[in-house]
């Protein structure tokens, strides 16, 4: 290319100043004022969910302290307690609150155990290929529908479903349609949502990390114990609040294979439903929002919110 | 680290099993599909084909799949914008009540759908006045598809920093422009995995759903949920699942490849 060419490439490459168009002035007005620009973006997606989140749990939430007239089926607005108190002392309420938090902490131990090896054989052993495949093998179940893995469940857990056939010759009985049965099948729907954030963890984790302790003498359980752990801890917390809370509300599973188990769900939905009496639902489902925003909160500190 | 080949093969066969596990049961779906019994005998008593060419000719079907792939498109279509809009501020500016917002988001996956569900339906009917509608649906879903385009968007801008959009605005780009032309180019595979975990979440929800949907709105899981226990009607819920299972497979690898190709190197 001779030197004219240059020249002339160079001279044609120079920018004409920006024309001042409106669009133009208001971003140069925006760009130095960058409280403006937070403002407008926020505006959208807090005005979306404060209105139709905050405000419809908080509504939901004066309910619980309202009653229903017994005659006419409606809302009596009227302060009361009687909801409050009924299902802080009432032994129903008790029991299924203590069997709810069970199974959901039943179900979140599960999971986790059975997502740690797999999340790290699919982040730090498996050779890229594997692991891609790994990846969609996880992720494939997810769009299996909820409703029919929880039926699928029914059908291994029936009295001629596969479970009892591959038992039979051993003499053993099945767990049948119950709380095990229950947190089998919760365990088996969360586990995904445990195995992704934990993997997505392990993979930040930096593979120099774990050959500089093992130079430095560690044993790989001693990497995993004092280098990984504490590293993915966030990212195992984040796991939990996904079974936790999934487990904690969940009633449609406990409908399809809990035998005559009620969970705090049932008794919500049975309120809202048959019985009508939405104050008292609200009441119930007090219960699984202070525990969740009791966990949340114990967790905070973790990190593990930027994790999920 | 140095793993020995005995613990890389016993991690390996734990894999093995638990995805093993996790298969089995749609495993069974996919047998009982193509099985005479309607009460899910095992082992199957016949093979037929008769549930497959019943379900395609299912007009309640075809059409409960059509209505929740509309909801799930429009859901995700403004959890992306929202999504985007909330990352964007939550990572590029430092304010007061940050963290409140970033729980606020978190919330309506966090707190169980059927609290979301009656709060909802106890806003639309008696606060608000709103007939239930395809839309209340819409609605519902949007809220809690957007903490998954958040994760998604809000990880990506981190690891991006800021300096290409620092020389862009020095080279003269107006703030649309650099968007336009810089910060979405890089964002887009974060949109598109965090927009398809948005979609495969309304695709699927049921609780949220039944407190919100219109009556005379069908979507997919209520359909499900309507005709499982149907005698005649569960083996053609066993062909939608294998369906659907099928079908999946195409979005997830696709997501894959688009991920894989900006993964950050992890040594």
């Amino acid at each position: 290319m001779n030197r004219d060419a240059l020249s002339s490439r160079r001279s044609a490459a120079t920018v004409s100043p920006p024309r001042d168009t409106v669009a133009r002035r208001g971003s140069v007005y925006l760009s130095r004022h960058p409280r403006l620009r937070l403002t407008v973006m926020l505006s959208a997606p807090l005005t979306w969910l404060v209105l139709v989140y905050i405000v419809a749990l908080v509504l939901l939430l004066v309910t619980a302290f309202w009653s229903v007239d017994s005659f006419t089926g409606e809302i009596t607005q009227s302060w009361t307690f009687d909801n409050i108190v009924k299902v802080v002392t009432g032994s129903l309420y008790q029991n299924v609150t203590l069997r709810t938090i069970g199974v959901a902490l039943a179900v979140t131990a599960i999971d986790i155990s059975l997502a740690l090896p797999i999340a790290f054989f699919m982040a730090k052993v498996a050779s890229p290929r594997v692991q891609r495949m790994l990846v969609i093998a996880v992720l494939m179940p997810l769009w299996a529908s909820y409703l029919v893995k929880v039926y699928a469940w029914r059908s291994v857990l029936s009295g001629e479903g596969v479970l009892q056939w591959f038992l039979n010759p051993f003499g053993i009985e099945g767990p049948g349609y119950g709380l095990t049965a229950v947190i089998m099948t919760l365990s088996y729907l969360w586990l995904p949502y445990v195995i992704l954030p934990i993997y997505a963890g392990l993979e930040r984790v930096p593979d120099s990390l774990l050959e500089a302790s093992s130079d430095l003498g560690a044993k790989p359980w001693g990497s995993i114990r004092n280098v990984i752990l504490p590293l993915i801890w966030p990212a195992i917390i984040a796991g939990s609040i996904f079974s936790f809370s999934l487990s904690l509300g969940d009633y449609i599973t406990v409908n399809i294979v809990g035998g005559a188990n009620q969970m705090l769900g049932n008794l919500v939905f049975a309120n809202v439903g048959a019985a009508n009496n939405l104050p008292l639902a609200s009441a119930i489902a007090l219960i699984p929002i202070v525990i969740i925003f009791g966990y949340l909160a114990l967790v905070r500190r973790t990190g593990a919110l930027n994790n999920l | 680290m140095k793993l020995s080949t005995f613990s890389r093969g016993t991690l390996g066969t734990i894999t093995g099993i638990i995805l093993a596990v996790i298969y089995l049961p749609l495993l069974v779906v996919l047998v009982n599909s193509f099985s005479t019994s309607q009460s899910l005998t095992w082992p199957p008593p016949g093979f037929t084909f008769e549930w497959w060419i019943r379900a395609f000719q299912n007009q309640g079907a075809v059409d409960a799949v059509f209505t929740s792939v509309q909801i799930a498109f429009i859901s995700t279509g403004i959890a992306l914008v929202l999504g985007t809009l909330i990352s964007l501020a939550l990572q590029r500016f430092e304010f007061f009540g940050r963290d409140a917002i970033s729980l606020l988001i978190i919330l309506p996956i966090a707190l169980p759908g059927i609290i979301t569900g009656i709060a909802l339906n106890n806003f639309f009917r008696t606060i608000m006045g709103v007939p239930l509608s395809i839309w209340t649906i819409v609605i519902a879903h949007a809220t809690f598809c957007i903490v998954t385009v958040f994760n998604n968007v809000i990880a990506r801008l981190r690891r991006m920093g800021t300096n290409l959009e620092d020389a862009s605005a020095d080279l003269g780009a107006g703030l649309w422009t650099t968007f336009r032309l810089v910060t979405f180019p890089q964002l887009r595979s974060a949109l598109f995995a965090g927009g398809l975990l948005a979609f495969a979440l309304s695709f699927d929800e049921i609780i949220v759903t039944t407190f919100t949907a219109g009556s005379g709105i069908t979507t997919l899981p209520i359909f499900i949920l309507e005709n499982m226990f149907r005698p005649n009607q569960a083996p053609i819920v066993a062909v939608i699942a294998v369906v659907l299972v099928v079908v999946s497979i195409l979005p997830i690898y696709v997501a894959e490849r688009v991920a894989g190709g900006d993964k950050s190197d992890r040594r």
